[in-house]
This record gives C-alpha cells, structure tokens and sequence, in this order.
C-alpha cells in the first residue's frame, strides 16, 4: 500500500530527479555551455511539473466540438502556462548562449576558472 | 474614452510597445530622445497613479474587459505606487542624464537596440508590480531580466560578460524556483490570482505542499531580490555593468523582486497559514541582520568604487528585509519608506559616479586623487547622497532609519540589540563613504598633469545635482512618500489579519 | 523684524552666506571677505534684535516641518540659546577680522572653501542654539560635526587627514552610538522631546535608568569633551587657528556643554534629576575631567595643545555647574560658557598670531616675546587671567557662581574641584607668562614684530571684552535668571 501510494506520485519524483540533476549541473560544471544544459535540464523538470498537475483523471484533449455532452477535459490553463514557461526557457537558453559567444570571443575560453583566472 | 481608467494598463503598454519603435530610430541621437520621451511619459503614468491611491484605495483593472479569475488582472495600491514612482523615477533620472555616458560607452550603431532594451526591462519592472496574478508576475520579472541582461552586457567592460553569466544562471534558477512555487500552489487552489489565493489558502486541507510553495518562492524571490547570501551576482553585474545601467538598476530592479517577495508573504501566506509570520520572522531576520553586517564589512574593505557602493546595496537590502520581517505595521512601513529613500540615495551616489566615471577610467579609491578639484560639484553631491545613505539627519536616509529603530523598539524584548545592530551599521557606512570621501577630497592626483575644473557634462551634473537635493528635500518633507508607505503597510498587515 | 523670521533668517542668513562666499570666491578675494563680513554683520542684527523680546520674557518660536508625527523640525529661542546664539555671532564678526590677517598673512590656500564652511557651521550653531526640541538639535549637532571636518581637514596633509578622521571619528560615533539611543529613548518615554520648562522626564523613568540616560546623554555629545570623549580636541587642534578660536574654544566645544546644559533643565529638569540619586556620578565625571584635564595640560609643549587641554577642564566646568543642580549653578554654567569663550578665544588669536608673526608654535619658545609683541601678550595675559580667575576678569565672575552654587547645595567635592583646578590653571599659566615678559630671548631667533594689524586689532577686541565682562555682566546674569526663575 505504502509502495503503490509512492509510486502514484511517480510523475513528481521524476519531477524532483531531474530538478536536482540539472541544479547540479549547473553548480559544479566549470563549462558554460555545460552550466546552460544544466540549466534547461532544471527548467524541463518544472515543465514536466506543470504538465503532470493539469492531468485529470480520464479527461482529454480540451477541444470543444459540437455535440460533446459530460466529456471530462484535462485543464488547459497550466498547458497554457508552460508553453509560455517554454518560451521564456528559449529565449532565455538563447540569451545564454549569445552570452557564451560573446565570453569565447573575448576570453578566448568557456572554463570559468580559466575566465576568472584573466581578469 | 475615458483614459484614466486604463492608466494601469498603460503603464505596461506605453514602454512595452515602444521598445521595438524605438529600434527603428537609427539616426543620431533620437532613439534617445524617444526613449527618454517614452520613459517621462511612464513616470507621468505613475504620478496619477499615486494621485489616484494616495487616499488608501485600490484601482482593479481587467485586461481587455474580461473579471479577475479569469481574465489577467491589474491591481495598483499605495505600496505599487510607491514601487511605480521608484521604478519610472529612477528609469527616467537616468535616461536623462545618460546621454553624454551611454554615447561614450556604447557605440551609435548599437544605441536604439539599448535603449529599446531599456525600455523592456522597465515594462517587465513595471509590469511586475501592477500585475495583480502570480503567473504574469513571472513572465514580466523574465521580460526585465532577459532584458537587464543585455543592458548590462552591453558595455565595453570584457568582465560584464561573466558577470552577467552568473546573474543569468541565478537569475534563472530564481525565477524557475519562483514558478515552481506557484505551480505547487496553484494545485492546491487551483487559481493563479494573488486576491483569490488569499481567498482560498485556508481552504487548503493538506498544508505541506503550501508551506513547501511559500520556501521556493520565499528562496526564489530572495535570489533575485539579493538578499544575502544569494548576493553574490551583484557585486560584479553591478561594477561593469555600463554606468548608467547601474543608476537604473541599484535604484531599482532587487526592490522590485523585494517587493514581490513581501507582497507574497504578507499577502497570500500571512493570514491563512497558521505560524507563517513566526516562520517568514525567523527566516528572513537572521539572513538581514548577517546580510547588513557582512556586507557593510565587506564594503569597508572593498577598493573599488562601485563596487563598494554594491556591496553596500546588499546591506541596504538587508535593511528593507529587516523592516519586513518585524511583522508590524511599522515595521513594513520602514521597509516601504527605505525603498524610496535608498532608491533616492544610492541612485544618486551611481549618477555622481557616472559623472566621476568621466574623467577617471579607473574607479579605484586610491586613482581618484583630486577629484574635488576637477569636479568640485560631482563631488559635492556624493558627499550629500552619501549621507543620506549614512543615514544623518536631514536627509531621505535618516527618515527611514528612525522609522526602522522605532520599529525595531516595538517589536519586543530584543528591540534594542536590533538597534546596536542598526547603529553599528550606520557607523560602518560612515567608515567606507568618508574612505571615499578622502579619496576624492585629499588624495594627491596619480597623474602629475595641471588639475583644472573639468566637470562632466551638464546635463548628466544637472541631474545629479537634482537626486542630490531630492536627498535633502525629502529629508525635511518625506510626507508623500510617508503617506504611501503607511497605507502600504496598513493593507498588508490587513491582508495579514 | 518679527521674532518668528528673525529664528529663520538666524540660521537661512549664514547658509546664504556661504553660497555667496563660494560665488564670490571666484571673482576676487575682497570680495569674499565683504560677504563674509555683510553676512556676520546682518546676522548680529538678526540675532540681537531678538535680545528685547526675550528680556521681556517672550519665547518665540516656530515649526518648519513635521517630518514623522511627533519629530518635528522646529525652533524655540530661550535664554540659554539666545546666550549661546549672541555669542557666537558676536565672535563670529570679530574672527572674520581676524581671520582675514590671519589666513592672508600666512598665504593659505583653499580660502574659499575655508569661509565658505565657517559660514555653514555658523548656520549649524544658530541652528543648535535655538532648537526647539532634541530631533532638531541633533540634526544641527551633526550638521555641525560635517561642516567643521573640512576646516579641521584643510592644510590636507597625511597627518592632518588622520586627525581629521578621530576628529570626525569620535564626534560621529559618539553621537550615532549614544546620543541617537538616548533620543530615542527619551521619545519612547516621554513621547516627546521637546524642550519645556521643568523637565519633560518626570515621573517616567526610574531612578537606575537615569543615571543611563544621563550617561548616554553626557558620553554621547562628544563635542563636551567629557573624559574619555575628549580626543577628538586636541586633535582638531591641526586646523588654522581661526577655526581653533571660534569653533574649538567657542562654538563646537559650547554647542557640547549647551546641550548638555539644555538637556539637564528641559529635558530631566533640574529638581527631577537632584533627587535621583542615580544622576551623581556626572559631577564626579565632570570634576574627574577638570583635574586631569588639567594635570595633562601641565605637560604639554606646544601652546595649542594646552589650550585644548585647558578648554576640556573648562568644559567640565560648565557641566559640573550644571550637575551642581541647583539655580545659582545652572546660571553660573550659563556665564562661564560666555566668560571662558571670551577668554579662550583671546588666547587662541594670540597663539595664531605668534604663529603669524613667527611661526613659533612651541611654549619653550616664548621666552622674551612680550617685548616684540606687546599688544599680542598683553591679550595673552589677559586671557590666560581670566582662565584662572583672577578679577578683573570675566573668568572671576563665572566662577564665583558655579562656587555659590556648590556651596548652596553643600557640595564639597565641587568646591574642592574648584579650587583644586585654580591651583593647577595658575601653575601652568603663570611660568609662560613669566617667561614671555621677563625672561631673555635666546640669541640668534628670527627677527619679527607684530602679526598683521587686522589679527591684533580682534585680540585687543576680545581681550577688552573679557575684561568688560568682569563690570557689565548684569544683562548676561538677569537673563540667564530667567531660565530657573521659580525653580529651587
């Protein structure tokens, strides 16, 4: 009973795995373009989160049609949510990575303690 | 058409939808005018605003007609005044002095994309504080930091790059732990709209995913709020960030992620969740108190101008949180007030040294020898806005320290250790301002060339000559931005009853 | 003038003036020195011209803003701060004279800047004397801390930057580590801090936590230079010796002991604070300052330094009047804040013109100069009588209140002091003055004669006032009257 109560939150561990995982890219990694994919491995978790938490039970798709009586619908809202979440998390990888251009062109290097170490 | 009623509206749109407009305005010098035109008009916006809420209401607005839970929400009261009027003041003060600086440091081709960056980091600023549901709050607090990102990479300075690296990194990982937060609350009650959170919070039978949501976003907003020690982006995103960049965003852009937090806490957590204020109390006291103690000392060490003067914004910030978390109407109103003070004070400190920036590459202490007699008038307005930050009276800064002792002595038994603490701090801000006090005033020149006046340019002095007498001014009448911050205070700790 | 802009003009007329300096300041020297002169003079006819209303018993006063509910930025003219208010204008106009010999004749630089902040500290003091309750006073108290530090500062050396910094260092930190605590205590208490006659503490704190708000008060306005808060005095002794004269015999070091004074009648009320047992250790303070001020002024050798020693033992004296708690005392405070200026200031102007004349800064020096400098000495000895006192000067005629005081509240240790500090101010005074008259200059000095005539015109001044004092103190003593009239 306890086992199967853990394994229904199944969707939230993994939600948790890859949070830390990605977090811990993202602090020990000397790499920047490491640190970036660390980043958006953190960021897909919170993706994975919100997708999960819009899942009703025996719901679907929620398109409306004509003739549609008592259909359970999945809740769109936080859909909606994460795709703008997603863009965000784009834009903000892209940024990330002009930035990381930008250090190479300038530093030569993308270590971080090779960065720190020229100033 | 009645424009007035869409006033909260307008204050997102009018920089949102010029910021692109002003890309297209290649020839010289007119990207900055239509920015400065744009950023004048917000600060206007915002004037009415605070007209329109002085007398303690809240102006509701609903996004294309549609009511609150489903439609987006707007909602500005006294504390997002005094926030508005911080956020377009300090955009404005500087647009209008940076020309002389930003046309020194960023090259003509690149000015309207900067500048239309400007603008977007000041409607994501805005945008966070009128916005009145939890989600939109991320989306403008991404909106300012992509953008702030870019401003202050935009420099000449190789190690803004790094910086600013880092400051993504945080920044996002703020942000992320923010919107995790609010997915976890919105599970639970199953709205996004801060009044309606409120509203069902205690509703809410199973607790813990609750109080879970109130530390990522407790964590996530003290990170991109600078609360120490998640501080350790601004020191360097601050010191090579293009001058200007800094005024702007010292005066303004950790308040607002501040702002959030204890709009957050005070808000939706404080009066449902059983114990939340004992809980918000013993969290952010203890980060303060370190944060103005550590960074104060730091800062008497610091060698480098401003970074020293970064150093110094976190301890100031540490203040604010202070003030939050003595949980007293009081106590919020210090907070409030220290905003808008230290916005003032340090806002101005960052344009004196904007101006100083002009005739010394190098912001070393110890390169800065005779500048008193090159620029006698920068230097005499440093010397004001840095006793405001001292906190001597007759000035902004005093306002908000006394406010804060009083806060401290009502809060109960340990009252008067707050106070050491307060006072201790004021004295290690006397030691790192006279450091540079002496530096400009009494060091020999490192050059041996003939020590003329040579001020900076006119317009960028005018303005700081201005901030330096708002200092002062608001030192002796500080009851508008009282007002405010009084009524701010009032409905929080009412949304915490 | 109506008294109510008379308040205003007291303190806006100085500020005024120092703007007009620095622009002045640009174009040409005697121009300077006419602003500054115009400003001193309208600011004695403002400041005096409030003399009749107060003789009469009026307390004009006024508020500029409420800056919180209950802290008020707000002035109130009483006879302490009229006192302390006319005399310091009055010396401000003859340092001015003195001032332009003095800085002309040894070609220092940065004199703009020099007058420019001597005004501002003007204003500050103004500001200090007719404050109305402790928010404005420490308001003014800092004001005047910061407008000093570049006068203290200005020969911008390495050495003189370092006392500069103790200077600045001590005042500020006493003031924000204990002067701002006490402020807020006595807030917190009374729920005001405004100053009212017969106290406004009464009844609202008890007898231990007095005697520490008294210590808060007292350690906390370091500019009283109570043991060990003295430091910063003979470090501010680098700045020229106009700023020495005025403001570190005069206006800094009498803002210190007036506070002090003021707080003790209208803050505790004297009654009130006689019968806690717990407020007496300040007399023991005071007098513990006296002798060892004294006793360290014995082995100094360079002539500024005594002098700021001999000021820090005469400072205490007007606390340990005040502490004395009894009317004749609290009057005798008041005079000898008044006498000790007029003879400390003569001194000051004469050790600035030996140093003018024949930059001679050391005692051991002074052998035989009386007979190069005869109008210069003269005044020397005159003050250095007075600091004695020895009638006919002004120093007699303070003393022997603050002695009818002490024996009125049968307060032997006071007296003793008294008497104890005489001896000791006679045994370092007199071997100089019998030096500079009779004995013989070394062979070989520098041949010199009197300093510049503008210089000794305002010591021959302030030495005619000390001596004045000692027969026309009738006016000082009926309106300092006021202040315990009914009391005691």
């Amino acid at each position: 009973m306890k086992l199967l109560e853990l394994l229904g939150y199944f969707n939230y561990w993994v939600f948790a795995i890859i949070l830390t995982v990605g977090l811990y890219a993202v602090i020990s990694k000397s790499n920047l373009i490491k640190k970036l994919i660390g980043l958006s491995i953190f960021q897909s978790a919170v993706f994975l989160m919100y997708i999960t938490m819009d899942k009703v039970e025996g719901g679907t798709a929620p398109i409306i049609q004509a003739g549609m009586k008592d259909q359970v619908f999945s809740n769109p809202l936080p859909q909606v949510l994460i795709l703008t979440a997603i863009v965000v998390g784009v834009s903000t990888l892209a940024l990330g990575l002009a930035m990381v251009v930008r250090i190479k062109e300038s530093y030569g290097t993308i270590e971080e303690n090779e960065i720190l170490g020229a100033d | 058409m009645d424009l007035l009623a869409h006033l909260p509206a307008l204050q997102v749109i009018v920089p949102m939808l010029s910021a692109p407009l002003i890309v297209l305005l290649q020839p010289r010098g007119l990207a900055w005018a239509g920015a400065t035109a744009v950023a004048l008009l917000s600060f206007a916006i915002a004037v009415s605003l605070t007209l329109a809420v002085l007398d303690g209401q809240t102006i509701e607005y609903a996004m294309g007609g549609w009511p609150a839970p489903y439609g987006i929400a707007l909602s500005v009261d006294a504390f997002s005044a005094l926030m508005l009027l911080v956020v377009t003041g300090a955009s404005t003060a500087a647009l209008l002095a940076a020309k002389p600086s930003i046309d020194k440091q960023i090259e003509l081709g690149r000015q309207p994309l900067f500048y239309s960056a400007w603008l977007l980091v000041l409607s994501g600023l805005v945008g966070i504080v009128v916005a009145a549901d939890a989600f939109n709050i991320f989306v403008f607090m991404e909106i300012s930091s992509l953008a702030s990102y870019i401003l202050i990479a935009g420099g000449p300075d190789r190690r803004a790059l790094p910086a600013v690296f880092k400051y993504l990194i945080m920044g996002t990982i703020g942000a992320t732990f923010y919107l995790i937060g609010v997915g976890l609350i919105y599970m639970m009650t199953g709205t996004l709209n801060l009044a309606d959170m409120e509203a069902r919070i205690g509703d809410v039978v199973e607790i813990n995913p609750v109080l879970v949501a109130a530390g990522f976003i407790t964590i996530g907003l003290a990170l991109k709020a600078a609360v120490f020690p998640l501080h350790v982006w601004v020191p360097n995103a601050y010191t090579h960030a293009p001058h200007m960049v800094t005024v702007f965003l010292a005066a303004c852009a950790t308040k607002v992620s501040l702002y959030v937090l204890i709009r957050f806490d005070y808000m939706v957590f404080q009066s449902k969740l059983v114990d939340h204020d004992m809980q918000f109390a013993m969290f952010a006291m203890p980060l303060a108190i370190l944060g103005i103690l550590v960074a104060s000392a730091v800062a008497m060490f610091e060698g480098h101008l401003k970074r020293l003067l970064a150093s110094s914004s976190v301890a100031q910030i540490g203040y604010i949180l202070l003030g939050a978390s003595l949980v007293s109407v009081i106590g919020l109103s210090a907070s409030a007030t220290h905003l808008f003070n230290h916005a003032l004070a340090k806002g101005g400190l960052f344009l004196a040294v904007a101006c100083l920036a002009y005739q010394y590459k190098d912001l070393r202490l110890d390169q800065l020898g005779g500048a008193s007699t090159r620029m006698p008038w920068t230097c005499a307005a440093f010397v004001v806005c840095g006793l405001s930050l001292i906190g001597v009276p007759g000035t902004a800064g005093f306002i908000s320290k006394w406010l804060l002792i009083n806060a401290a002595l009502q809060s109960g038994p340990w009252g008067w250790g707050l106070v050491a603490i307060i006072l201790i701090s004021s004295l290690m801000a006397v030691v790192y301002i006279w450091r540079i006090v002496e530096a400009l005033y009494f060091n020999d020149p490192v050059e041996d060339d003939v020590l003329t006046s040579s001020e900076a340019p006119l317009q960028l002095l005018l303005i700081t000559g201005l901030v330096a007498i708002l200092n002062i001014y608001f030192g002796i009448f500080p009851q508008v931005p009282l007002e405010l911050a009084n009524s701010a205070a009032a409905l929080l700790m009412e949304g915490a009853k | 003038m109506i008294p109510e802009t008379a308040i205003l003009a007291a303190i806006v007329l100085p500020l005024a003036g120092a703007l007009a300096i620095a622009l002045a300041g640009r174009i040409s020297p005697n121009l300077r020195e006419a602003a500054t002169a115009i400003t001193a003079i309208s600011l004695i006819w403002v400041v005096w011209g409030l003399l009749p209303t107060l003789m009469e018993g009026g307390r004009p006063s006024v508020e500029v803003s409420e800056v919180l509910p209950g802290l008020s930025i707000a002035f109130k003219v009483e006879p302490l701060g009229m006192l302390f208010a006319a005399l310091a204008s009055g010396l401000w106009l003859i340092n001015s004279i003195y001032s332009v010999g003095y800085m002309r004749g040894n070609n220092e630089k940065n004199q703009t800047r020099f007058f420019a902040c001597f005004a501002l500290a003007l204003s500050a003091t103004m500001g200090i004397a007719f404050a109305g309750n402790l928010f404005t006073l420490f308001l003014f108290y800092e004001l005047l801390t910061l407008s000093t530090y570049p006068l203290v500062a200005h020969k911008g050396d390495a050495a003189t930057v370092r006392s500069a910094r103790i200077y600045l260092g001590v005042l500020l930190s006493t003031s924000i580590g204990l002067f701002l605590p006490a402020i807020i205590w006595t807030y917190m208490a009374a729920g005001t801090g405004d100053f009212t006659a017969g106290g406004i503490l009464a009844g609202k704190l008890n007898d231990p936590e007095i005697g520490l708000l008294l210590g808060l008060f007292v350690f906390g306005i370091g500019k009283a230079a109570v043991m060990p808060m003295h430091k910063w005095l003979p470090a501010a002794m680098v700045a020229p010796t106009p700023v020495s004269a005025l403001l570190h015999a005069v206006a800094v070091v009498k803002a210190g002991v007036f506070a002090i004074t003021k707080i003790i009648v209208y803050i505790f009320g004297i009654d009130f604070l006689f019968a806690a047992p717990s407020s007496q250790w300040l007399l023991y303070a005071a007098a513990f300052t006296i002798i060892t001020a004294s006793l360290v002024a014995m082995r100094q050798t360079n002539i500024k330094r005594l002098l700021a020693y001999s000021t820090i033992a005469q400072l205490s004296y007007v606390v340990m009047a005040a502490a004395i708690l009894k009317p004749l005392a609290e009057v005798g405070a008041a005079i000898h804040m008044v006498a000790h200026a007029f003879g400390k200031i003569t001194l000051f102007f004469a050790a600035g013109a030996i140093y003018v004349a024949s930059k001679k800064t050391e005692i051991a020096q002074l052998r035989g100069i009386g007979k190069r400098m005869p109008w210069t000495m003269a005044a020397f000895t005159i003050g250095a009588l007075s600091m004695i006192g020895v009638p006919p000067t002004a120093g007699f005629v303070s003393k022997w209140y603050i002695l009818a005081g002490a024996f009125e509240a049968n307060n032997l240790i006071a007296v003793f002091t008294i008497i104890g500090s005489t001896v000791l101010n006679a045994a370092y005074f007199l071997p100089i003055l019998y030096m500079v008259w009779f004995e013989q200059e070394k062979e070989g000095g520098k041949e010199h004669g009197e300093a510049p005539v503008l210089a000794v015109l305002a010591l021959c001044l302030t030495a005619l006032l000390t001596l004045g004092f000692f027969l026309f103190n009738g006016p000082v003593i009926e309106l300092e009257s006021q202040v315990v009239k009914g009391l005691g």
